[in-house]
């Protein structure tokens, strides 16, 4: 009786100890009060156990990188980094033979590319999680991942275009990714004078159709547009999907010293574009079809290998042949980001200079096209009434507006970059609600699935241009940061910094489920048809093509078939192509040449790759396994011996002294 | 008694309604924040599941593999395996050569031997036993042939090494006929008909 009577007692204890961690209204307040003692709950908030997983996918431009990196939300931890327009040795990304195509353009061989704003594909205005686009402002180009391998699959380079910055942005069913100049040129490129800009540069706004099966790109109308910047866009959702909407600066048309030159207009214009009705009068045959010189590089699954082809021509359309398709609406001061709420009724421009925000309404844009309510005309579009189209204004908001995103109560969330803010503010009433600093002048921000009609809306990140004292000094050039804050609530709670690779432009965020569960685990050895790839030990060989010699090789735990090569010459071209025959999940094998003027190859299990090595000196040279794959990775080498040019050397090969796949 | 039970059965109850009261309050925190809350069982790779298109591993193979019987020959190794808390060493990268003991094998033992190595306190000596039959290499039918011919001998985990012999185009380790082989994700199983005890343990 007496442990029973023990027992009783202490389950009581236990039982009063869990009904305590019951909610109270006190922890339920403290959610929107991030102060004091209370701020030591952000840890608990951000913190993922060992072992689990992160509820979101963050995938973050990486500016001058030329990269896209991947994140997971909350814990702001850094997955990969998707070589996407700069070469990454790492990966082998356009070192190896099979990549290079990918970063080809007119220009030649492009190494670098400045990577901008990612967007994920979208099924009935959701983000699907198929796909990720990310433009690159450079040598413009616009590049689609697929977010089965986080492979970059295909790269669309972008003619009559310079400073690609307005794109690259979906429509609510992925129907177009477009693009913007943010420079205006001459269209098409010629020799002329600069100061002759003025009605003589255009701006071409590109969309490009996107395969509802594939992904595949490929450039549908270019809208040959005046030569204004255009700086950013988002498509119309809802009720105003089939219209995409474009923020312009430099309306001046001012081609030198643009920070005084480009700010004198009092209103610039966000341009309006009924992409439907064009895409109508495309079908009917309008649009010319005029020379031009692209690249347009393709990946292939099947052959592990990318493809360049140089397009002749694309087809453009001129404004004034589509009357009712393009309007101006007038927008303070330089706009910057031009966003579109859930239900795309508002248009917002962030006037980066002004005083306060535009918020255009898109009912009345569509009844003040009906009213003809016009406020004359510039190269023959009409420009709206302001009072016509305008919602309303958010009258000094914070200093130096950029962009804004929504959660899907109502509410809008800007971000200052002259006074370091992150503002939340209710569209339809046009009131500040909250206001958070941010640490510093932040740029863009986002809430996952942010550019659609259902926005997750529990995260929000601020992505920062200057980072000053906030982590451990790294010399003159110190981290790019990301700061997370928790939306669920009335007031924005600062929860985590983290830093980024550089830059953080844009971000595109997503729930985990809709990506995790279908990522690529290996890549099937007999579903492999790259030309030089091989399915066993047996079929491994060395071959010699004149000066060049070709060595098909696999690479399996632990050892290169073959791994001792013997004929090769000063002066020959050596191909190594190696089949990774491994069928097991995150087994990867590298392998590098000493000497070799290119990369390592990272390849993964199933997959073929090529580098090349150009041996200038006579001797016996070791190559080995560059990723840690197993408890024999160090045995994992072999040796080619490279005699003088002329030598009378034959090739030969063997593994354990005999040649792959012969009986012994 | 029943004193005990009832106030068992409260308490899980007050436990349950605690945990639908995190539910309610964190209806928009995600599924990773409301797991945090519990420490997470930490489990070895052996844990990992086989995902679709990918080769089994040693230990995958070994517990799902049936005969034309629909018997699992490997179900006393498995056992051993298990006991022994070596699971996570046949999943693991590699490279593993693994020489797998039918249950007859084990019965050919002298009689309690199985179940004296099952017991926790033999834990260690059921490992050596085991790792015995691990070589950490990659050794297919042909390169035994050409270890044999090379004079080679196999060094296994265990710290020993085993003889390897071709009679006749039979490969024989530790004495033993290699009966049947099969190819796996990080390595290869041989299949024998005797358990390989270590020479001198």
């Amino acid at each position: 009786m007496k442990t029973i009577i023990k027992s009783i007692f202490s389950l009581v204890i236990t039982a009063t100890f869990f009904v305590s961690c019951a909610p109270t209204t006190a922890s339920k307040e403290t959610r929107g009060n991030a102060k004091g003692a209370i701020a030591g709950s952000a840890a608990e908030r951000v913190y993922v156990a060992p072992g689990e997983h992160d509820s979101h996918y963050a995938f973050i431009s990486g500016g001058f990188s030329g990269q896209l990196s991947v994140y997971g939300l909350p814990s702001g931890r850094l997955f990969r980094v998707i070589p996407v327009f700069s070469q990454d040795p790492e990966k082998g990304y356009g070192y190896n033979e099979e990549t290079k195509p990918m970063l080809e353009t007119s220009h030649g061989f492009v190494p670098w590319g400045d990577s901008h704003h990612p967007d994920i594909s979208q099924t009935n205005g959701s983000v699907d999680g198929r796909w990720v686009f990310i433009n690159e402002n450079n040598t413009p180009r616009i590049a689609r991942i697929s977010l089965e391998t986080f492979e970059t699959e295909e790269i669309i380079e972008i003619p009559n275009s310079a400073g690609n910055h307005s794109s690259s942005y979906v429509t609510e069913n992925s129907e177009y990714v477009v693009a913007g100049t943010r420079f205006a040129v001459p269209f098409p490129q010629r020799d002329m004078s600069i100061k002759d800009m003025k009605g003589n540069f255009k701006g071409a706004l590109s969309f490009l159709k996107i395969d509802k099966e594939t992904g595949r790109m490929n450039i549908a109308f270019q809208i040959k547009m005046p030569g204004f910047n255009y700086d950013l866009s988002h498509p119309g959702r809802g009720k105003s999907h089939g219209w995409f909407f474009f923020s312009t600066y430099n309306t001046e048309e001012a081609n030198s010293l643009l920070e005084v030159n480009a700010s004198q207009n009092d209103k610039d214009f966000i341009a309006a574009i009924n992409w439907k009705k064009i895409e109508e009068y495309v079908k009917n045959g309008g649009g010319k079809k005029m020379p031009a010189k692209y690249a347009h590089n393709t990946w292939s699954d099947d052959t592990h290998s990318a493809t360049s082809t140089m397009e002749k021509e694309v087809l453009v359309v001129e404004p004034k042949d589509v009357p009712g398709a393009i309007y101006f609406l007038p927008t303070a001061k330089s706009p910057h980001g031009c966003d579109v709420d859930p239900t795309g009724e508002y248009i917002i421009g962030n006037g980066k200079l002004a005083a306060a925000m535009t918020v255009h309404s898109f009912t009345k844009f569509q009844k003040a096209i009906a009213d003809k309510a016009f406020d004359g005309e510039k190269y023959g579009i009409p420009i709206m009434k302001f009072e016509a189209i305008n919602f309303g204004v958010l009258d000094q908001p914070g200093l130096g507006p950029l962009h804004t995103e929504f959660d899907t109560r109502g509410n809008a969330y800007t971000t200052f970059f002259i006074s370091s803010e992150v503002v939340k503010w209710n569209v339809k009433d046009l009131k500040v609600l909250d206001r958070h600093p941010v640490y510093y002048s932040v740029g863009h921000l986002m809430i996952p699935g942010g550019n659609s009609r259902t926005p997750d809306d529990k995260y929000l990140i601020s992505m920062n241009k200057i980072t000053k004292d906030r982590y451990l000094p790294t010399g003159p050039e110190v981290c790019q940061s990301a700061q997370l804050f928790d939306i669920s609530g009335e007031k924005m709670e600062l929860l985590l910094d983290f830093p980024t690779i550089g830059e953080p432009h844009y971000a595109a965020g997503i729930a985990a489920d809709k990506i995790a569960p279908k990522s690529r685990k290996i890549y099937k050895l007999d579903e492999n048809k790259h030309p030089y790839g091989v399915k066993s030990e047996a079929e491994t060989k060395v071959v010699r093509k004149g000066n060049e010699v070709h060595i098909y090789m696999t690479m399996i735990r632990s050892h290169f078939s073959p791994d001792n090569i013997e004929g090769v010459k000063v002066g020959d071209k050596v191909f190594f192509h190696v089949t990774n025959l491994e069928q097991d999940y995150d087994v990867p094998h590298g392998i590098s040449m000493i000497g070799a003027n290119t990369s390592e190859l990272l390849i993964m299990p199933g997959r073929t790759s090529t580098f090349v090595w150009e041996p200038k000196e006579v001797g016996v040279w070791p190559f080995y396994c560059t990723d840690f794959c197993s408890a024999l990775h160090q045995e994992m080498q072999g040796y080619v011996r490279v005699s003088p040019k002329g030598s009378n050397i034959p090739i030969s090969f063997t593994l354990d002294g005999d040649i792959p796949g012969e009986e012994e | 008694m029943k004193l005990k039970y009832l106030l068992l059965t409260l308490l899980f109850t007050v436990f349950i309604s605690c945990k639908n009261d995190t539910e309610k309050k964190t209806t928009n925190t995600t599924e990773s924040h409301s797991k945090q809350t519990a420490p997470k069982e930490h489990k070895g790779q052996a844990a990992v599941k086989l995902s679709e298109g990918e080769d089994a591993n040693v230990l995958q193979v070994a517990m799902t593999y049936k005969d034309k019987e629909g018997n699992k020959p490997f179900s006393t190794l498995v056992a051993a395996v298990q006991a022994a808390g070596v699971e996570d060493a046949l999943v693991n990268a590699g490279p593993l050569t693994v020489f797998a003991p039918v249950n007859s094998a084990f019965e050919k033992l002298p009689a309690g031997t199985v179940e004296t190595l099952l017991k926790p306190e033999n834990k260690t000596k059921l490992g050596f036993i085991l790792k015995n039959h691990v070589a950490p290499a990659n050794y297919p039918i042909k390169q035994l042939k050409k270890d044999v011919k090379k004079g080679r001998k196999l060094y296994m985990a265990s710290g020993k090494y085993l003889t390897v012999e071709n009679k006749d185009g039979k490969i024989f380790v530790g004495g033993t006929e290699v009966l049947m082989s099969v190819k796996v994700s990080n390595g290869w199983i041989h299949v024998v008909g005797d358990v390989l005890v270590p020479s001198d343990k």
